[in-house]
């Protein structure tokens, strides 16, 4: 391991670095592995002071690892960091902080019953007691809330702010820490793209200051509209670097996935059937009292799959778990399944009465709702339908040997690898786990499918195979309702699309007769000309 | 009840309710930074095994005050090491320390005095003897107050005083200072606080340290103030009893002075049947007695006073995301 | 964190966790001036080294596998069930109930009618923070404990108001009538051939070694072992599944106190024959460690509980015949509850590079 050993204070003198060409930031031969997976290799990447340098990749390709060490969360296996040209150790957080590195995460590091004052001290105060920091801080974000549009109430609780709120929030730690070089992880994943622009609009801002930007998403869009160089990972390795007005989305596809991207499945037109699923005026109130759900109606027929689509926290789930029959709180409305009416709440709403009715359902967090990680993969493969009269041996056993042998059929079926139904479900990939739980709730030909986020940390081969199948259910004769944040898994699998924005239905579209930009804005709860449908 | 027995009970609500309000504090100190801590009846038990031991030994009640201190410590020591460092199962190490306990202190005192388990009985210096306030004797005739001041709030030991002290340091110390933030946030969100460079693991053991020299406190008031030397299990459940108050007072410090002081007039008036025979007019069990202050945290528990929300990281190690 | 082999995980790691708890305990012995190896030889030869000596051993082992199985059933459901004391003490009260009851013509009619007896009155008194635990999220670690403080009280008032017999000052129960009393070793044909008629150890052993065959069924063969395994691995998963968390913590919890309470029929029926005060003398809470040092496993539970026995009647008979209290006990349980369930990384990191190197050479 060869790390250089200055860790001081050095990050002050962007511009002048800026004319003499040394880069904000250098790695030269980052790698990192956790046990077998090499998360990176060999990574060397050069990124010039006031730009926006994107890095781009699928799921699991390795930005945020590369991300993580350079802020300190992980130390390399091997390799340099270079900050302004000096060769610096990065140990902790607190050295990157030194070093001038401020880091927006995916997932806020935010106290949630904390103000958004005491949140930006929080271990960048001036001395023991909190009322100068405080006083400080305060004269210090009203600056910034001038110079660079991030204007947030100070004294507002961080639980009672929306999400690109506590984004704003985490800018300006990063900011109050005096960094120099911020790194956005994902950074538009909880926005609308109302709210990912006025992003843009403070990251332009802080780019015009003279702040270095490392944006890492994995929508092409974003890149081609604000980075001015862009790295490509892959599996671990840095692909290609180049120059963002050089290049285009279809060539960065490319570089992202190694071969040409399929971004339609191939599907026949739908032959929609007789109502399955009828939702109307459904209401849902979470044990806080805050409203989930505000009037939602809608209709999913045979045969049909109909994609909610909407940035993640709109209600979505909340219609996924009533309709699988564990949403807590207060529930109203009517919703029947081919013509019965579905008990709703109270002990006739449970997962098991909804199987029992012919509905299954791929949840949307599959390792903390799907699957129990400890258990072996046959006894997931029996989970929720544990008392299947196949799975029994008599009146009081559980026949396990039976449901290894299906496990064994399912495995084979859904090309799960390794197929071993002893092994638990931790070892297996994101892809693999999913394959599981996807065999588990479309092998016993469900009437209704629900199924959110079926592609969210899987690996490309695997989502292919997963939309496909998906499409065969459909074939076969069941209603799906599919649940995604990803607008080009709802685009390409949809036979009709309800856009959902704070606990309603914005408006439905045909796939083939709408497109990103409109689903966009009706996902931001603007309501187009259409929109009345 | 007439004015003179109350006095009297709330006398002694104050003097039960101190290590009460002790443990409940330490227990407030660990849990705000995310460390369950089942195991402050076992601490207690070890600082009033030693803190009467050595007071027995050396004729002083403050070098005793010192040895509890010490033992609590050193269990406060081995739980940080369980929960913070091998990052191990919280509520098992708790109980598992309460159990080395109760058989150390009995151990190691019939070691040392042969009587039993006991420590031999303390006097004079070696016990903490009670403080007469200022202008006691002028105030005792007003009427009404006079007596209140004179019988609840003085005559007793330092370590009583030290105790309700504790409580507006702990609000400071809590909302006031850097140390109070960054503990706040650690027992909420851990990863907040070490993405801002801060260490979750020296922020956890201070919050451990301070709950031992709470819990050495309280132990060495139990042997060395309230009590004349240490007995077998002479904590009977006051350990369990200051976390039950803890979720009372929703983890904040004044509450857990009302909270505390709500158990203590509870375990007072256990100590008076008459008074309460006269008062409900009805023979009440011995046995029910003594079951009383368990019973009311039993309800305490059940939530039938409002909702407690606890610190959200409470009884998780911190591992750093992969 | 530190990755094992599932056979060291579930062998070495109690052994080595076993070893550091002896090894304070040895230093502890030295440290009060006694012998740690007398106190080993007079242990084992109190409790291995004669027909007597297994009678008491193989006595505990029964009451410490009762206790091991509640607690393992509760802790499977994610429950930390540490009223184990308290729900024996309750099972006792329900074992004298019945054995009092009636004029029993055979033990094993009085047997039945008292171990149902003993099962539902600790059943009934875990009953109730179980339910506190599943509507109200009322802490079941301190609501249990408060019921053994509770349950020590009512067992007091009832002794002393309600089963003493007049003119008996001590406050116990009267004595059971004789067709209640169960066959020990001594008199059960076979095991008489090596036992005296003197050894409490009796068939409520094999009540025992039936229940951790039935625990091992329920948990890994039933539906309802199923669901309470899988709620206890995660609660949003089993509800996502149809696993209602009242259902499962409710019996559980029951099924836990109930195991805890049938260890009545070992020390009430079997033993002392009538009610006394603080009958299970904490084989409630070694319980804890049983179940902790078995893996929570019915054969792990099994094993755990002779060692526990041995420690039991050693320790006894090591305070009978030495100068070191009987209290070293209390401190082994806690050192291996502390070591088995709390410092168990700290025990696997120190056995992984033994591993890491033996992988690295085949």
């Amino acid at each position: 391991m060869t790390l250089g050993k200055d860790t001081g204070r050095q990050a002050t003198a962007a511009p002048s670095n800026m004319q003499a060409g040394v880069p904000a930031i250098e790695l030269r031969g980052i790698s990192k592995a956790f046990g077998p997976v090499q998360a990176n290799k060999d990574i060397s990447i050069r990124v010039m002071p006031g730009t926006i340098h994107g890095i781009i990749g699928e799921n699991g390709a390795g930005k945020s690892t590369l991300m993580s060490i350079l802020y300190g969360f992980y130390r390399a296996d091997a390799g340099e960091i270079f900050i302004n040209g000096r060769p610096t150790t990065i140990t902790d957080s607190q050295a990157a902080i030194r070093a001038g590195i401020g880091m927006v995460f995916q997932h806020f590091k935010l106290v949630q019953n904390f103000t958004v004052l005491e949140n930006v001290i929080l271990g960048a105060e001036e001395g023991a007691l909190l009322r100068p920091s405080l006083a400080k801080a305060r004269k210090t974000l009203a600056h910034l809330a001038e110079e660079y549009e991030l204007e947030v109430d100070p004294e507002a609780v961080i639980e009672a702010l929306s999400v690109g709120h506590q984004q704003r929030v985490e800018i300006l730690k990063a900011l109050y820490r005096q960094a120099d070089i911020l790194i956005l992880d994902e950074p538009t994943g909880v926005l609308t793209p109302d709210e990912a622009d006025h992003l843009f609009r403070i990251l332009r801002g802080l780019k015009a200051q003279g702040k270095t930007i490392i944006l890492i998403t994995h929508k092409l869009r974003e890149i081609m509209e604000i980075t001015d160089r862009v790295s490509v990972m892959r599996r671990g390795e840095m692909v290609a670097t180049v120059t963002t007005s050089e290049t285009s989305p279809e060539a960065l596809a490319e570089l992202m996935v190694g071969r040409k991207v399929l971004l339609h499945v191939p599907k026949a037109t739908a032959q929609p059937g007789a109502t399955v699923l009828d939702v109307e005026n459904l209401r849902v109130t979470d044990g806080a009292g805050v409203a989930r759900l505000k009037g939602v109606s809608l209709k999913i027929r045979a045969g049909e799959i109909l994609g909610i689509a909407g940035v993640a926290g709109n209600g979505q789930s909340e219609l996924l778990e009533v309709l699988g029959g564990f949403a807590p709180g207060k529930i109203e409305g009517r919703v029947s399944l081919s013509g019965q009416d579905l008990v709703l709440s109270g002990p006739g709403a449970t997962g098991e009465t909804r199987r029992a009715a012919g509905i299954a359902h791929v949840p949307e967090d599959r390792h903390h709702l799907g699957l129990i990680l400890d258990f072996a993969a046959w006894e997931n493969i029996a989970f929720g339908y544990h008392g299947a009269p196949d799975y029994q041996a008599n009146a009081l056993f559980m026949d396990n040997d039976a449901i290894i042998r299906d496990t064994e059929g399912k495995m084979a079926r859904f090309d799960v690898r390794p197929p071993n139904p002893q092994l638990p479900a931790k070892s297996f990939s994101g892809g693999n786990q999913q394959k599981i739980v996807l065999a588990r709730e479309i092998e016993r030909n469900p009437v209704l499918l629900l199924v959110g986020q079926p592609t969210r940390g899987v690996d490309i081969g695997a989502i292919e195979f997963i939309h496909r199948r998906i499409v065969e259910l459909r074939d076969a004769g069941a209603a799906i309702l599919l649940v995604s944040v990803e607008l080009e898994e709802i685009l390409s699998l949809s036979d009709r699309i309800a856009v959902m924005f704070d606990g309603q239905i914005m408006g439905e579209r045909l796939p083939d007769q709408t497109n990103e930009r409109e689903l966009g804005l009706l996902m931001a709860g603007v309501a187009t000309e259409a929109g009345a449908a | 009840m007439d004015y003179a027995t109350l006095i009297e009970v709330l006398g002694s609500t104050l003097r039960l309710g101190t290590p009460l309000l002790l443990a409940c504090l330490a227990g407030l100190f660990s849990e705000r930074a995310g460390i369950f801590d089942i195991g402050l009846e076992g601490k207690m038990l070890m600082a009033a095994m030693a803190s009467g031991a050595v007071a027995a030994t050396t004729g002083s009640a403050w070098i005793g005050l010192g040895a509890g201190i010490f033992a609590s410590l050193l269990f406060a020591g081995v739980h940080g090491l369980a929960s913070i460092t091998f990052r191990g199962n919280q509520l098992i190490s708790g109980v598992a320390l309460n159990f080395v306990a109760s058989g150390a202190t009995v151990l190691i005192a019939q070691t040392l005095f042969g009587q039993g388990g006991r420590t031999p009985p303390l006097s004079g210096a070696a016990r903490f003897s009670p403080i007469q306030l200022p202008g006691v004797e002028t105030l005792a005739a007003v009427p009404g107050f006079g007596p209140f001041y004179a019988k609840v709030l003085s005559g007793h030991s330092i370590l009583v005083y030290i105790a309700l002290l504790c409580v507006p340091l702990t609000w400071w110390l809590l909302y006031r200072t850097r140390f109070g933030l960054r503990l706040r946030a650690v027992g909420e969100n851990p990863e907040s606080v070490d993405t801002a460079g801060v260490s979750v693991i020296r922020l956890r053991y201070t919050a451990v340290v301070l709950t031992g020299v709470l819990c050495g406190i309280a132990g060495a008031y139990m042997a060395t103030s309230l009590q004349a030397g240490f007995g077998r299990e002479m904590t009977a459940g006051r350990g369990y009893i200051a976390l039950a108050a803890l979720i009372f007072a929703k983890w904040r410090p004044w509450q857990a002075l009302w909270a505390t002081m709500l158990f203590g007039f509870l375990q007072a008036i256990a100590l008076r049947p008459d008074v309460i025979e006269g008062t409900l007019h009805m023979k009440i069990p011995v046995p029910a007695l003594d079951a009383l202050p368990y019973i009311l945290t039993v309800i305490v528990l059940a939530g039938f006073v409002g909702r407690a929300i606890p610190p959200r990281a409470g009884g998780q190690p911190y591992v750093k995301e992969r | 964190m530190a990755k094992l082999p599932t056979w060291a995980d579930l062998v070495l790691v109690p052994l080595i966790s076993l070893l550091l708890a002896a090894v304070i305990s040895a230093l502890v012995i030295l440290a009060i001036g006694g012998d740690p190896v007398e106190a080993v030889t007079v242990m084992v030869d109190g409790a291995l080294g004669s027909p007597y000596g297994w009678g008491y051993t193989l006595y505990y082992t029964t009451s410490f596998i009762f206790t091991g199985l509640a607690v393992t059933v509760a802790y499977h459901a994610g429950q930390f069930n540490i009223g184990g004391e308290g729900q024996a003490q309750l099972g006792g009260l329900g074992v004298a109930l019945v054995c009092l009851a009636l004029p029993w013509p055979h033990w094993s009619i009085a047997l039945l009618a008292a171990s149902v007896g003993a099962a539902l009155f600790g059943a009934a008194w875990a009953a109730i923070p179980a339910w506190l635990q599943a509507k109200r999220g009322s802490h079941i670690v301190i609501t249990t404990i408060m019921f053994n403080y509770i349950g020590a009280a009512l067992i007091v008032y009832m002794l002393v108001e309600v089963l003493r017999p007049i003119g008996q000052m001590d406050p116990a129960s009267a004595r059971f009538p004789v067709g209640a009393k169960l066959p020990n070793f001594g008199e059960i044909p076979g095991l008489s051939l090596i036992f005296s008629n003197k050894v409490p150890a009796n068939v409520s052993f094999f009540v025992a070694i039936a229940a951790c065959f039935a625990v091992w069924a329920l948990l890994w063969r039933t539906r309802l072992g199923y669901e309470i395994r899988a709620f206890g691995k995660s609660e949003s998963a089993a509800v996502y599944a149809g696993i209602s968390p009242t259902k499962v913590i409710m019996l559980s919890m029951l099924i836990s106190g109930g195991l805890a309470g049938l260890m009545a029929i070992n020390n009430v029926m079997g033993e002392s024959e009538r009610l006394v005060q603080n009958a299970s003398e904490g084989a409630g809470f070694i319980g804890i460690a049983v179940a902790l040092m078995g893996r929570n496993h019915p054969f792990g539970v099994f094993l755990a509980a002779l060692l526990f026995g041995f420690l039991y009647q050693g320790g006894a008979e090591m305070g009978l015949w030495t100068t070191i209290p009987i209290e070293l006990r209390l401190l082994v349980q806690g050192l291996v509850i502390l070591f088995t369930g709390a410092l168990d990384t700290m025990v696997r990191m120190m056995l992984t590079p033994f591993f890491r190197t033996a992988r690295g050479a085949a």
